[in-house]
């Protein structure tokens, strides 16, 4: 390979250029036919053998992000100069394409196209509440929603009830987000006078301010950043508490999404994806040990080290889905607890076990958490989910 | 156009040490014209590169601090009521109508110019810049990119002033918050990274030319490697000058000469209680026998 970017005649390099650009679209980066154009007469001025010039002026030109940041040189090398280009154009062939054998069942609620088959899970028991089967042809759509409502989620065996109930966990997450941001308006009556539209109103009365108009600054919405429990012993939650989560994510102005076994790994982005395949192959790849058992304390010191900065402020409200099963030291959990306390506003935390009868929060983990949290509350209906809604309201 | 060579040492007469990538980066910046998007660890030096700018173009630095519920009138302009106020009074007993007292305190004169504003009316084209752009609402990041792609700003009551130069727009971001897509692409982007131990040298030097050069090796080489360490807040430029400095005023002329001074002295690069309780003496003797 020649040390220049390669520019035989002057009409190909047009072609060599869009080529780079789409070559970088497929990398996931924001870019298209205007960045095409600038692209050109930025290697028009500086002139095309001035091969570090131009990919350094290149990357300030079409990176937007660190991560593309990083990514830039490698790409460059890799398209103007074949390096590792095999492997880019194999991967071009049909980027979005996955085989759906290797999507773990739990994520197959969010396919588009209904392909969540085999979902009776055999752990799931098969003992569904009398309430729930039986007669549902019959049943009107509105009261089996209200019984789906008050089931403990771990009898929904029925694949239909838990479409339905899926359905209603993202819904219930939506309407969540559409109540609380009705707080965000102008009050009539606010703190601050708005002196610019008390003048306006008061030149006739020669400058005398009689009306007063005031102004409020409108409450600024929670930001809710939440963890989930994917290990083994939540199994039979995890798949709605996930609709719900993604029902946050997608809907919430303001929210951030991770999912954590024995490891933590941040999905607001896959969940966010309006490309459902490509949401689902993210997903995949990131379930990885899935149903295994739970590491609190090493999950929380990942997010703390690593997400915290950047995630939490102080309006936030962080909200753990767990049942406290925790594998690792619960003195390691608790101070990584005390970490993030300094950094939120409150912590929630809902346990599905909390909803069963003569259940006690006995686990070591547990209470070492039970002090430093706000909210400790049931998760094990729907009900119980859309129950934490006054929480989020409340400062 | 001129090289990027030029440029740097136009900076470095400025006492900013750039490397390649950032020079370019500017250079781009201000021969296509368009806004310039930093992102970096706070401390890397973001904030310098705009008041260097600013030096070597021998034009206004017009800054604009972002932060969470900043608004246009805070951003762009602001009538000043309270002259406006005197002014209706003041007119109360000559006999002049409602509109004409109107069309007179909604002037020019009647106006406080925020940085937006007061950024597009200078006659010569000024340094623009935008810190902490990840601290302002996504709303007005939205109506930043409307300025920011016409350069003309609506007064309701004025009109529309539109720029007389179109100023040099540098952003600086700390990723707080993801940046809109929209934001990205109207502007040229640099991550800027904390200086390698020869630039961070010659910064050093720059800086604070009394300072011996063996003493100033050793500080940029401390330095690098006590960031490599597990720290919630990683030592700054600002920083190191800062111990620098320190250690020039302590009369310390080699590291490893008074382990117990630099052991004291920490608490110029140190700024959180968990970082001061995790570099040990043992910690500080080690970095210091790495940049021996």
């Amino acid at each position: 390979m020649t040390g220049t970017v390669q520019t035989s005649n002057p009409a190909p390099i047009a072609a060599r250029v869009a080529g780079f650009i789409d070559h970088l679209r497929l990398n996931d980066f924001a870019v298209g036919p205007s960045e095409t154009q600038a692209a050109l007469k930025l290697i028009d001025r500086i002139g095309p053998l001035e091969r570090d010039r131009v990919r350094q002026s290149l990357k300030t030109l079409l990176t937007g992000r660190h991560e593309e940041w990083e990514r830039f040189d490698d790409l460059f090398e890799a398209y103007w100069f074949a390096r590792g280009r095999e492997r880019a154009s194999a991967g071009k062939a049909n980027p979005h394409r996955r085989s759906s054998a290797t999507r773990p069942s739990i994520w197959s609620g969010q396919l588009p196209d209904g392909e969540a088959s085999g979902m009776g899970d055999p752990g799931s028991g098969g003992s569904a509440d009398d309430d729930l089967s039986g007669t549902s042809a019959e049943r009107a759509v509105a009261s089996r929603q209200n019984q789906l409502r008050k089931a403990d989620l771990r009898h929904v065996a029925d694949p239909d009830e838990i479409a339905e109930a899926e359905r209603l966990a993202y819904r219930l997450a939506a309407a969540m987000r559409y109540r609380l941001s009705r707080r965000y308006r102008i009050a009539n009556a606010g703190s601050k006078l708005d002196l610019r539209r008390t003048i306006r109103s008061n030149i006739a009365h020669g400058g005398e301010p009689i009306t007063l108009v005031h102004k409020a600054r409108p409450d600024r919405p929670v930001r809710i950043v939440v963890l989930l429990d994917v290990s083994g012993s939540m199994k039979l939650y995890s798949r709605f508490f996930l609709q719900f989560v993604k029902g946050l994510v997608c809907e919430w102005i303001d929210a951030d999404a991770y999912l954590f076994h024995t490891r933590l790994i941040r999905v607001t982005d896959a969940l966010q994806d309006r490309d459902s395949i490509k949401a689902m192959t993210r997903l995949a790849l990131m379930a990885d040990g899935f149903g295994g058992g739970t590491r609190l304390g090493d999950s929380l010191k990942v997010f703390n080290d690593r997400y915290a900065r950047r995630a939490l402020n102080s309006r936030t409200v962080f909200v753990i889905l767990s049942d406290g099963y925790d594998t690792g030291s619960p003195e390691a959990m608790a101070a990584e607890l005390k970490r993030l306390k300094k950094r939120v506003r409150r912590i929630v935390w809902l346990n599905p076990m909390l909803g069963w009868r003569d259940y006690e929060p006995v686990t070591r983990a547990m209470a070492q958490a039970l002090p430093l949290i706000d909210h400790f509350a049931a998760a094990n209906t729907l009900n119980s989910l859309g129950a934490i809604e006054d929480d989020l309201a409340r400062m | 156009m001129e090289t990027v060579a030029d440029l740097k040492n136009r900076l470095a007469a400025v006492h900013y040490v750039a490397d390649d990538t950032l020079a370019t980066a500017l250079q781009l910046a201000l021969t296509l014209k368009r806004p310039l998007l930093l992102e970096g660890e706070a401390g890397v030096g973001k904030t310098e590169i705009a008041k260097a700018l600013a030096g070597i173009l021998d034009t206004r630095l017009i800054r604009l601090q972002c932060y969470e519920g900043l608004d246009a009138n805070a951003a762009i302009y602001e009538w000043n009521y309270q002259r406006q106020l005197l002014a209706i009074k003041a007119s109360e007993h000559e006999q002049i109508g409602a509109a004409e007292i109107e069309k007179h305190i909604f002037s020019e004169d009647y106006l406080l110019r925020r940085p937006l504003l007061e950024a597009i009316s200078q006659d010569k084209a000024p340094v623009l810049l935008i810190d902490e752009i990840d601290r302002a609402d996504e709303e007005f990041e939205a109506y930043l990119l409307e300025i920011l792609s016409d350069f003309q700003i609506t007064i309701p009551e004025l009109g529309t002033v539109a720029a007389k130069t179109v100023p040099h727009v540098i952003l600086t971001s700390n990723g707080t918050r993801e940046l809109s897509d929209a934001l990205r692409r109207r502007c040229l982007y640099a991550y800027v990274e904390f200086p390698d131990p020869e630039r961070e040298l010659a910064i050093i030097l720059s800086h604070l030319p009394d300072i011996e050069e063996t003493l100033a090796v050793q500080v940029a080489r401390f330095v690098r490697e006590l960031r490599k360490e597990d720290l919630d807040k990683a030592p700054g430029i600002a920083e190191t000058l800062d111990w620098a400095a320190a250690l020039t005023g302590l009369g310390v002329r080699a590291l490893e000469h008074d382990l117990e001074t630099v052991q004291s002295s920490l608490i110029c690069l140190l700024k959180t209680e968990a970082d001061s309780r995790s570099v040990t003496k043992e910690v500080t003797s080690r970095l210091v026998g790495q940049a021996a």
